[in-house]
C-alpha cells in the first residue's frame, strides 16, 4: 500500500475534494491560493504517472479493490498521461496567470464557488482520461461539462448567458447521444468496462445495434468535440467566457472528447464491425477537411480577437481528426502530437490574450491598434505562439503539421488534397494573424484612448513561460512525440 | 407481431424525437429544456427497457428460494445516476434563463438574438 500505486485514483480525488473546501472558504485569495495548489498537485501526480508509463507498460487500477470487469477500473496508458499533461497543466497556467484577470471578471463573493467549479471541471476531464469504464466516461463528462457551464457564465458581458445556454442545450444532446450509444453496447454485451467490451463484441452475432451505438458514441462525442459542422456552440463560449476560463478550455475541453472518440472507434469498434476503419476515415476526413478551411476563412474574416481564436480551433480540431482519420501510424502520432502542440500554441495565444484584457476592455481586432508599442512584452508573447500556431520551423506547431504531411504523403493521390487544405489552412492563419500583428504594430492608437501600460509582471512572466514552452518542444519534441507514438500504436492495435 | 412486441422502443424512439423537435423548433427557452428533458427520459426508458427479464422478479437473495429468475439491476442504478445528471441540468439550464430573464428581459430566443445582434 505505497502512495505510488494510489496515484490514478488520487488524480481524480485531490481535485474533487478540494471543490467543496473551496467553495467553503469565504477568502477570494485564499480559494484561488488552495485551487492552484490542488492544480498543481494534479498536476505533479501526472507527471509522476507519466514517469510510469514512459517505458510502455499501462497502470491498472481496480477502485475500492474490486477487479474488472465487475468494479471500476482505471487504465493509465501513454496516451492518457498526455492528456492529463494536458489538463492539469493548462489549468495550473491558467489559474497562475489568470488570477488578476479573474479578480476582475468575477464578484468576490462569487469567486470560491467560482473556483469549486474549475476545481470541478478539472476532476472531471481528468476522471474522463483515467477511468476504463464506459458509463463512468459520461458522468465525469457531464461533472466537467455542467461545471463548465457555469464557469463560462461567469463572464461579465450577458452574451455569456445566451452562448452558454446554446452550450448546455448541444452539450447535453451530446452526452445523451453517447449514453444512448453505450446503452446498446451495454445491452448486446452485458458489459461497461471498456476492455472487456472490445473482446465480449466479438461473442456478438446481431452487430447492427453495434453499428447503431458506434454512430450514436461517435456524433454525440464529435458534439462534444465541436468538430464541424457541430462547433456552432464553440465560438461564443469561447468569446465570451472569462479570459482565463477561455484559456484553460480552449487548451483541453474538446481534446479530452477527441480523446474518448479515439479510443472507442479505434479500440472498442474497430475489431469488431467491419471496415469500421473505412467508415470513420469516409466519415471524419471530408468534416476535418470542411473544418480546416471553414474555421480558417471564417477567422479570417472575424473581428472579435477571441472569436477569432475560437474559429482557428475549429480548424485545428480538423487536423487532430485529419491526422486519425488517415488511420496510420504517423497520421494517429500526428494527430495526438497535435492535441498536444495546439494546447500549448492556443492556451499560450488565449493567456496573451488575458494580458490584454488588463489593459483593454473591449477585444475587436481594430481596438488593437498601436498596441504592440504599449504592450511590448504581451505582443511578443502573442507573435511567439501564433507562430507556433502557423506551423513555423522551430515552434512546436511545426513537428505535428510535418508529421501530418508525412502521413498524408502515404495516402496516395487523397493525401495531396490533405495536403493542400493543410497548406491553405496555414496560409489562412498566417493571413489571419498577421491581421492582428499589423494592427498592434502599424496602427496608430486612438488619440482619445487612455495610454495604456503593460500588464502586471508575473502575469507576463508565466505568458512567455508558455509561449517558450513552444519554441522548447519545436526544437526538442521527444516527450511528446514517443508518447503520442506509443498512443497511436496501441490504438492501432487492430488495424496493423 | 415482432414489431408491437418491442413497443418499449418505439416509445423511446417516439420520445426523444418529440423531445429533440421542441430542443430544435421552440423559440422560447424554458420549452427547449422542457424539450431537453424529454429527450433524456426516453433514454432512462431504453435502460429501463432493456433490464427487464421475462419472468424475472426484483433481485433479492432469499433463503430457500433456488432458481429464481431475477431482472438485471445494473441499468436501473445506471440510470438513477443519470437521472440525477438530468436533474442537475435542467436545474442550470433553468438557473441560467432567470439570468437571461433578468439581463435581457425576455426568454424568447429570437428576442434574445435580436437584441445580441444590435449590441
Amino acid at each position: 500500500m505505497n502512495l505510488l500505486a494510489q496515484l490514478p485514483a488520487l488524480q481524480i480525488v485531490v481535485p474533487m475534494l478540494t471543490a467543496p473546501l473551496v467553495a467553503f472558504l469565504r477568502l477570494p485569495t485564499l480559494s484561488w491560493a488552495a485551487t492552484t495548489a490542488a492544480s498543481a498537485m494534479a498536476f505533479a501526480i501526472a507527471v509522476a504517472l507519466t514517469r510510469a508509463v514512459l517505458g510502455g507498460a499501462g497502470v491498472e487500477y481496480a477502485m475500492g479493490g474490486w477487479p474488472a470487469p465487475f468494479g471500476i477500473a482505471l487504465a493509465i496508458d501513454q496516451f492518457s498521461v498526455l492528456m492529463l499533461l494536458i489538463v492539469t497543466g493548462s489549468s495550473t497556467m491558467a489559474l497562475l496567470v489568470g488570477k488578476a484577470s479573474l479578480e476582475r471578471e468575477i464578484e468576490t463573493s462569487r469567486q470560491p464557488l467560482f473556483y469549486a467549479g474549475w476545481l470541478l471541471v478539472m476532476a472531471g476531464l481528468s476522471g474522463i482520461v483515467v477511468t476504463g469504464d464506459a458509463f463512468n466516461i459520461f458522468v465525469f463528462m457531464e461533472i466537467s461539462s455542467l461545471a463548465t457551464y457555469m464557469l463560462v457564465a461567469g463572464g461579465p458581458d450577458r452574451r455569456a448567458l445566451t452562448s452558454v445556454f446554446k452550450y448546455l442545450i448541444m452539450g447535453t444532446v451530446g452526452a445523451t447521444f453517447y449514453l444512448i450509444g453505450i446503452g446498446l453496447v451495454y445491452m448486446m454485451t452485458g458489459t461497461l468496462n471498456l476492455a472487456d467490451m472490445e473482446t465480449r463484441i466479438g461473442e456478438v452475432t446481431d452487430l447492427k445495434p453495434i453499428l447503431v451505438a458506434a454512430g450514436f458514441v461517435t456524433i454525440g462525442l464529435a458534439l462534444k468535440a465541436a468538430v464541424f459542422p457541430l462547433h456552432a456552440w464553440l465560438p461564443n463560449a469561447y468569446t465570451y467566457a472569462p479570459h482565463a476560463v477561455t484559456a484553460f478550455i480552449a487548451a483541453c475541453s474538446t481534446k479530452v472528447a477527441l480523446y474518448v472518440l479515439l479510443r472507442f472507434d479505434f479500440l472498442v469498434f474497430q475489431g469488431n464491425l467491419e471496415q469500421h476503419d473505412l467508415q470513420f476515415a469516409g466519415f471524419l476526413i471530408p468534416l476535418a477537411l470542411l473544418g480546416i478551411l471553414m474555421g480558417s476563412l471564417a477567422a479570417t474574416f472575424e473581428r472579435n480577437l477571441k472569436r477569432l481564436l475560437a474559429y482557428s480551433s475549429v480548424a485545428q480540431i480538423g487536423y487532430i481528426l485529419l491526422g486519425a482519420g488517415c488511420v496510420s501510424l504517423l497520421g494517429l502520432t500526428s494527430g495526438i502530437v497535435h492535441m498536444f502542440n495546439h494546447a500549448l500554441a492556443k492556451g499560450a495565444l488565449f493567456l496573451a490574450v488575458a494580458c490584454l484584457g488588463m489593459g483593454l476592455s473591449r477585444l475587436r481586432v481594430s481596438d488593437l491598434a498601436g498596441i504592440g508599442r504599449q504592450m511590448p512584452w504581451t505582443m511578443g508573447a502573442f507573435v511567439l505562439a501564433g507562430l507556433s500556431l502557423v506551423g513555423i520551423p522551430g515552434t512546436a506547431g511545426f513537428v505535428s503539421k510535418w508529421y501530418l504531411i508525412l502521413a498524408a504523403l502515404e495516402q496516395g493521390p487523397l493525401g495531396l488534397l490533405m495536403i493542400g487544405a493543410i497548406v491553405i489552412g496555414s496560409l489562412l492563419a498566417v493571413v489571419y494573424l498577421w491581421r492582428i500583428v499589423e494592427v498592434a504594430y502599424f496602427g496608430t492608437p486612438d488619440p482619445a484612448a487612455p495610454a495604456l501600460s503593460e500588464a502586471p509582471v508575473p502575469m507576463l512572466a508565466l505568458t512567455w513561460v508558455a509561449a517558450l514552452a513552444n519554441l522548447y518542444f519545436g526544437l526538442s519534441p521527444t516527450l511528446p512525440v514517443e508518447l503520442a507514438t506509443g498512443a497511436a500504436r496501441s490504438l492501432l492495435a487492430h488495424v496493423l | 407481431m415482432e414489431l408491437l412486441g418491442l413497443y418499449n422502443y418505439w416509445v423511446f424512439v417516439a420520445l426523444l424525437m418529440i423531445g429533440f423537435y421542441a430542443v430544435i423548433a421552440k423559440s422560447n427557452l424554458v420549452k427547449k429544456l422542457i424539450g431537453l428533458s424529454i429527450f433524456q427520459a426516453a433514454v432512462f426508458l431504453l435502460y429501463i427497457s432493456m433490464d427487464k427479464v421475462e419472468g424475472g422478479t426484483a433481485p433479492i437473495i432469499q433463503a430457500g428460494v433456488v432458481d429464481q429468475v431475477y431482472s438485471n439491476p445494473l441499468p436501473q442504478v445506471l440510470i438513477l445516476t443519470a437521472i440525477v445528471v438530468g436533474i442537475s441540468t435542467t436545474a442550470l439550464g433553468l438557473a441560467i434563463v432567470v439570468r437571461i430573464k433578468e439581463a435581457y428581459g425576455t426568454i424568447e430566443e429570437h428576442e434574445v438574438s435580436a437584441m445580441d445582434r444590435e449590441a
